[in-house]
């Protein structure tokens, strides 16, 4: 039973009318792991989770949520699963405090409610209708009432779109502590910084399909970059010479150098970038490695960027 | 109920309760209690029905109650009519006992206004911002909706009851105390609660949030003026009278009037006609309601 996935999900379809939201999309979500569904708006990452939660019917393909069918078995998975829509779900006039308590009181072993609250930062708007709280507030009580029933899974549907970087930063603490807790997470998102921090798993979709799928540093890490700075105008096929087979050199803007090569970045390119600018008497300086981005990434899979 | 393996036992320990109330600082940083000695692991569990009815329900009386238009309707525009009409003549009655008409009138007129226009404006506020569709997500099941929304709905109306009563008692009403109105009364109220309601999910569960707010708002209106709540029926053209006692207001005014002050039996006609809304629209509303 256990060791049935969080979530999986075999060749997905959903159509609203003539448009095709998902196309056959499939994913596994290991248990007691941070999964995250990467892509822009309307790549289909919302119609997925809500087809999980069992507000949606699919189309074609099966998905199974901690072993059980979404809309079957509605009755069981809604005391084991929490959801944080994206957006609304609290009367507009309920206070923070009482509305998160009456949540705590729909299940068996909730969380003390202050405490949570607390935890979200929201002890200081405890009184405050909800249509008075900031975009921000608003979603961090979404997130708690998710999280009070202290669920095997949650849904997080953009649980940081539009927060600022203190909350967002709070939230991330929260689902990293869920995680070491023992919660299985799937959070759609479209900001890459957030996947590639909190994700074990991150799944990049685009048009209702996966274009790539892997752990961060996977998807990440096969391609580096070394970047320094020194005098402009430096030989760079004489650098190139030096280098391993298939590595790139360029300079741009004037006495800036980008070294790409297909492997990561190792001691022996680093070695031989500085010994090839020693023999001239060249200072490297602001050595920097870096590596592919998912923001990177999604560019070279799609041609478009994770924002437009 | 499976409880995943954890890597780390430290991590492993339940939230503690603390004593809520005392919070040193009022602050909107967070902090960090909860986290910093691990989040607890997973307990999922329901709780039982009757607790998780309770607290919807309550959720929903304190968000009525801090809800001015919503007390307007149910209680400030019902006792201002009450007194109005029960203290002086302002329209014809056709009777001597002009509180024993105007009573009645108003006591429907509370069940209008809490099971259809209140419920129906609440409820399609609920579907607009998604509330329905999260409460879906939780323990409560669509049932335990409908039983918190129906146990919100007796409450403010047994509470606009005691108001009615005690307002007309003290304007001199003195209603006709039977046995059959003891039976007949509750009997009446509790089927026109249930053929409003039905009527007031209809609309809500139909309509954007925008149009059940003026729909529900105009048939307050016009069932407060064809009703028989403060216009008695007779003073309307023999042909329309038949058709008046056959909708929902004119059939529990009327049924209501008969037994409280004409001392009549069971009123059963009006009754059926009651049953009959109620059956006719809760089975539509239950066919035809989108929760989103």
């Amino acid at each position: 039973m256990s060791n049935l996935p969080a979530v999986q999900i075999d060749g997905l379809v959903k159509r609203y009318r003539s448009v095709t939201a998902v196309a056959g999309l499939s994913l596994r979500a290991e248990r007691a792991r941070v999964t995250a569904i990467l892509g822009p708006n309307g790549a289909g990452k919302t119609t997925t989770i809500e087809v999980c939660e069992g507000y949606r019917k699919a189309d074609g393909g099966t998905v199974r949520v901690l072993g059980l069918d979404p809309v079957a078995d509605a009755r069981e998975l809604r005391t084991r699963v929490g959801v944080m829509l994206q957006a609304g779900g609290v009367p507009t006039t309920a206070r923070a405090a009482e509305y998160l308590r009456v949540m705590a009181g729909f299940y068996a072993h909730p969380l003390d409610p202050a405490e949570l609250l607390a935890a979200v930062g929201l002890t200081g708007s405890a009184r405050t209708p909800y249509k008075q709280l900031s975009g921000g507030q608003q979603q961090r009580l979404a997130l708690a009432a998710a999280v009070v029933g202290r669920p095997e899974l949650v849904f997080l549907d953009e649980p940081t779109a539009g927060l600022d970087p203190q909350a967002r930063h709070a939230t991330w603490e929260l689902i990293e502590g869920l995680r070491r807790g023992g919660t299985s997470v799937i959070l759609a998102t479209h900001y890459m910084e957030e996947a590639e921090r909190l994700a074990d798993r991150v799944v990049i979709v685009d048009h209702g399909q996966v274009v790539a799928s892997g752990a961060p540093a996977e998807l990440t890490g096969s391609d580096g970059q070394l970047r320094f700075r020194a005098e402009p105008g430096l030989d760079l096929a004489g650098l190139l010479a030096a280098l391993p087979p298939g590595a790139i050199a360029k300079e741009s803007p004037s006495g800036h150098y980008l070294v790409e090569v297909s492997d990561r970045v190792d001691p022996q390119l680093i070695a031989s970038v500085t010994a090839w600018c020693a023999e001239r008497g060249v200072l490297a300086r602001d050595l920097q490695i870096e590596s592919r981005t998912l923001e990177d990434l999604f560019l070279e899979l799609t041609g478009r960027g994770l924002r437009a | 109920m499976t409880e995943p393996a954890v890597t780390d036992p430290a991590v492993a320990e339940p939230a503690v309760n603390e004593p809520a109330g005392n919070e040193p600082a009022v602050t909107d940083t967070a902090t960090p209690g909860l986290l910093s000695g691990g989040w607890p692991t997973p307990a999922p569990g329901a709780a039982p029905l009757p607790r998780m009815v309770r607290g919807q329900a309550a959720l929903e009386l304190r968000t009525l109650a801090r809800n001015g238009e919503q007390l307007l309707l149910t209680l400030i525009i019902p006792v201002l009519l009450l007194i109005a009409f029960g203290h002086e003549n302002l329209v014809s009655v056709g009777t001597s006992n002009r509180i024993g008409f105007v009573v009645p009138g108003i006591l429907a007129l509370a069940v209008l206004s809490t099971a259809f226009t209140s419920q129906a404006i609440g409820t399609g506020f609920e579907r607009r911002y998604g509330v329905l569709k999260r409460l879906g997500a939780t323990p409560l099941s669509r049932r335990g909706m409908i039983a918190a929304k129906t146990l919100t709905v007796l409450t403010v109306e047994l509470g606009q009851f005691a108001i009615v009563l005690l307002i007309g008692a003290l304007l001199g009403w003195r209603p006709v105390a039977s046995l059959a109105a003891a039976a007949s009364v509750p009997l009446l109220l509790l089927a026109g609660t249930a053929a409003f309601s039905g009527l007031g999910l209809l609309l809500a569960g139909t309509l954007r949030a925008e149009a059940t707010l003026a729909g529900a708002n105009l048939l307050y209106l016009v069932m407060l003026g064809l009703g028989g709540v403060l216009f008695p029926l007779t003073k309307f053209p023999a042909a329309a009278r038949p058709v008046l006692r056959l909708l929902p207001a004119g059939a529990l005014s009327d049924g209501l009037r008969a037994v409280l002050a004409h001392s009549a039996g069971l009123p059963a006609r009006d009754l059926l006609v009651l049953c009959a809304w109620a059956a006719v629209a809760i089975a539509l509303a239950v066919r035809t309601f989108r929760w989103e």
